[in-house]
């Protein structure tokens, strides 16, 4: 069985992220599954489970994330802090970190050296976050897979000026039911979702590289839009929703 | 002057209340400890001299009570000019500091719900919004507020004022004072501080006609006096804090800050600072610090957002970060220096146009940078207050100088000092932690 050095435990809004790491720092296994509002119970679930095929009695735990209260963990450390040491020890720089997370965006700015230098995240409201595009998802019933596939394959876009993830739905709503064309909008409403977060760079100061993580960054019609807009191709982990809890548990190593 | 509203003064207020207070203050004097929910294993017990405030609050609000038919009332905007009110014998209100107030005891919601229901929207200040959902219900933690006979608005904090005090004028129908003090973008022009003293002038006689009495320029120059030492004093306490562990938080000014704001030209106020001040000394002297274990020093712009004062401050020490400095208690200091005992209506029209509010945003950059210098700190934590626009404009910049200038930790908090829904419990925290966790 092998020995799990260190796990990081990512309770975020929407889904709940565990990365366990051998000694060196590398990932021996990652699990991603929806968030359950008894965050404990889940969180034992999942490490009962991982037993059966790791080593983990003495593994040390650090959690992050709004759910990470419940989680019993030698260490509780901000996302913040978490996502940076992630996306750095992956891609070994500095630069300008962006995380889109379901509820959360957070734009950090990484030194050389790997310190957090300024941060920002979305104020109180979720504009530009993964819920932004979740709840049209969920209102026309396609997936946010298919939207993406949508936007990058439209010639033309129709502009959706709210940035706010109520108002955005029923101005899809209402733009195609003008007659307008379902890609045009979808993509429209990307360009809405990504011109809401490069603001949020630029207020910051863009440092690039640009690294993106987050669930968000898997969707390449973001990813692609983000490019133009910045002017600056996006670094995107494989697989870019664990940066947090892989940067949590590489925390641990040093604990 | 009404005979039996006299007479339930002098019963009601002078020789009951203020005996009753008296003696109240001298037993939690005698018997001082910290509250039971006081975290001593992170905080410094609360200054002893801090009952003195709740003594000089209380007997300010119980004279309220029975005041009406006994002295001529006037309500003021925080920043008025007051000196000439006070001098002919004003009782003197501040619906922003009662606003405060309600907020620190969480009644502010409840009581702006009463505004909004009558129309007045959200996002109108939430002071104003508590001040005329207290006027409309009749809602106040203080018991009962006295009606103004005088209403005395100065814009040099806000333009929301204008509005609120017309609001105010139009309900309680009495004359309305607007002192309009021009923006100072740098330097004010010799005109702009004679326009600012012609308007004061001018005030005078609407203030004799309502106190049925005349000016004593005498009177005048002696509450001036009094109004330059109680600044000075509160200057100095607040640059004690430049002491290594600092000897007071500015959450414990936030609380501190109410005699300065609304017994400001009062003897009683000048006496409780001396007090205060050499309490803060022997602190000092003997090594105590406001946060027991203080390890980073940072400033706060901005209005407190006061029902939080305790969850940020407790948050805070617990991470070892003590809040030293703030631009907002400065205020009532900083101008202490321009107060001229022989030149009163001149130095009240410099004195009250300058008010870091009526500055440019550039100028309050420059406070934040004099205090990340003097007062050695790590950083600075810029709250974005929802209701106070005049004080929000121009943080986003701030901010990145701050840490780009001066390698300062620096961190936008969004919330408003006085409507608890706009602020995000978990979201605050997060931002705060990661704050901390950055200044490591």
């Amino acid at each position: 069985m092998e020995k799990v050095k260190s796990i990081g435990i990512d309770a975020g809004s929407t889904t709940l992220k565990i990365v366990g790491v051998e000694e060196e720092g590398k990932i021996l296994f990652s699990v991603i599954e929806d968030a359950d509002p008894k965050i404990e119970e889940q969180t034992d679930k999942l490490l009962g489970e991982l037993r059966n095929n790791y080593d983990i009695e003495n593994s040390k735990i650090v959690a992050t994330g709004y759910g990470s209260n419940l989680i019993k963990a030698d260490k509780k450390v901000t996302e913040i802090t978490c996502h940076a040491k992630g996306i750095y020890e992956y891609f070994k720089t500095g630069g300008t970190a962006v995380d889109i997370g379901g509820q959360d965006n957070k734009v950090i700015l990484i030194s050389k050296n790997g310190k957090v230098v300024d941060f920002i995240m979305n104020d109180k409201c979720a504009s530009g976050t993964g819920r932004f595009l979740e709840n049209t998802s969920w209102r026309l019933k396609i997936s946010t897979e298919k939207m993406a596939e949508l936007a990058i394959s439209s010639d033309n876009e129709v502009k959706i000026s709210s940035t706010c993830a109520v108002f955005a739905e029923s101005e899809v709503i209402s733009q195609l039911s003008r007659g307008q064309k379902l890609e045009h909008v979808i993509k429209g409403l990307h360009r809405a979702m990504v011109k809401r977060i490069t603001s949020m760079v630029y207020a910051i100061g863009f440092n690039p590289p640009l690294m993106l993580s987050g669930g968000v960054a898997k969707n390449k019609a973001v990813a692609q839009m983000l490019e133009e807009e910045l002017g600056e191709k996006p670094l995107i982990p494989e697989n870019p929703q664990i940066m947090g809890a892989f940067g949590a548990a590489l925390i641990g190593l040093s604990e | 002057m009404n005979l039996r509203d006299s007479i339930k003064y002098l019963f009601s207020y002078k020789i009951a209340g203020e005996t009753f207070i008296k003696l109240n203050t001298k037993k939690a004097f005698k018997n001082f400890k910290p509250p039971k929910s006081w975290r001593t294993d992170i905080l410094a017990p609360p200054l002893k001299t801090g009952v003195y405030t709740k003594e000089i609050i209380a007997k300010h609000y119980l004279e309220g009570r029975y005041v009406n038919g006994v002295k001529p009332v006037a309500w003021v905007t925080s920043g008025a000019p007051i000196e000439i009110l006070k001098a002919l014998g004003f009782y003197i209100l501040y619906p922003e500091n009662h606003g405060a107030l309600c907020g620190a005891r969480k009644a502010a919601l409840e009581i702006s719900e009463e505004a909004e229901k009558k129309g007045y929207s959200m996002d109108i200040c939430s002071y104003a919004r508590t001040d005329i959902g207290s006027i409309l219900s009749k809602k106040t933690p203080v018991g009962k507020l006295p009606k103004p006979d005088l209403l005395l608005c100065c814009t040099n904090i806000c333009q929301t004022v204008l509005y609120w005090y017309r609001v105010l004028a139009e309900y309680y129908k009495v004359p309305l004072i607007v002192i309009d003090t021009p923006f100072v973008y740098d330097e004010a022009k010799e005109h702009d501080i004679e326009y600012v003293k012609k308007q004061l002038e001018a005030s005078i006689d609407v203030s004799e006609m309502v106190a049925k009495k005349s000016l004593s320029f005498t009177k005048l120059k002696e509450i001036v006096k009094l109004s330059k030492m109680a600044a000075e004093l509160w200057l100095e306490i607040m640059s004690s804090n430049k002491n290594i562990p600092s000897p007071i938080s500015v959450f414990d000014q936030f609380i501190h800050m109410a005699p300065i704001v609304e017994k400001r030209g009062d003897a009683v106020t000048v006496d409780f600072y001396s007090k205060m001040l050499k309490e803060i000394k022997e602190r000092i002297k003997n090594g105590i610090g406001a946060v027991k274990n203080e390890k980073k020093r940072v400033l706060w712009d901005n209005l407190p957002i006061w029902y939080k004062i305790k969850f940020l401050s407790e948050f805070l020490a617990e991470h070892g970060v003590s809040v030293v400095a703030s631009t907002y208690t400065n205020a009532w200091g900083e101008l202490a220096p321009m107060m001229d005992i022989e030149r009163p209506i001149e130095s009240m029209a410099r004195t009250y146009t300058y008010p870091i509010l009526n500055r440019g945003t550039g100028h309050k950059l420059k406070t934040m940078e004099m205090m990340v210098k003097e007062f050695d700190l790590d950083g600075a934590i810029l709250h974005s207050d929802r209701s106070c626009k005049p004080y929000s404009v121009g943080q986003v910049d701030q901010r990145l100088k701050l840490l780009n200038e001066l390698g300062a930790a620096a961190l936008l908090l969004e919330a408003d000092h006085n409507d608890p829904r706009a602020f995000s419990d978990e979201q605050s925290k997060s931002r705060l932690k990661a704050f901390v966790e950055m200044m490591e």
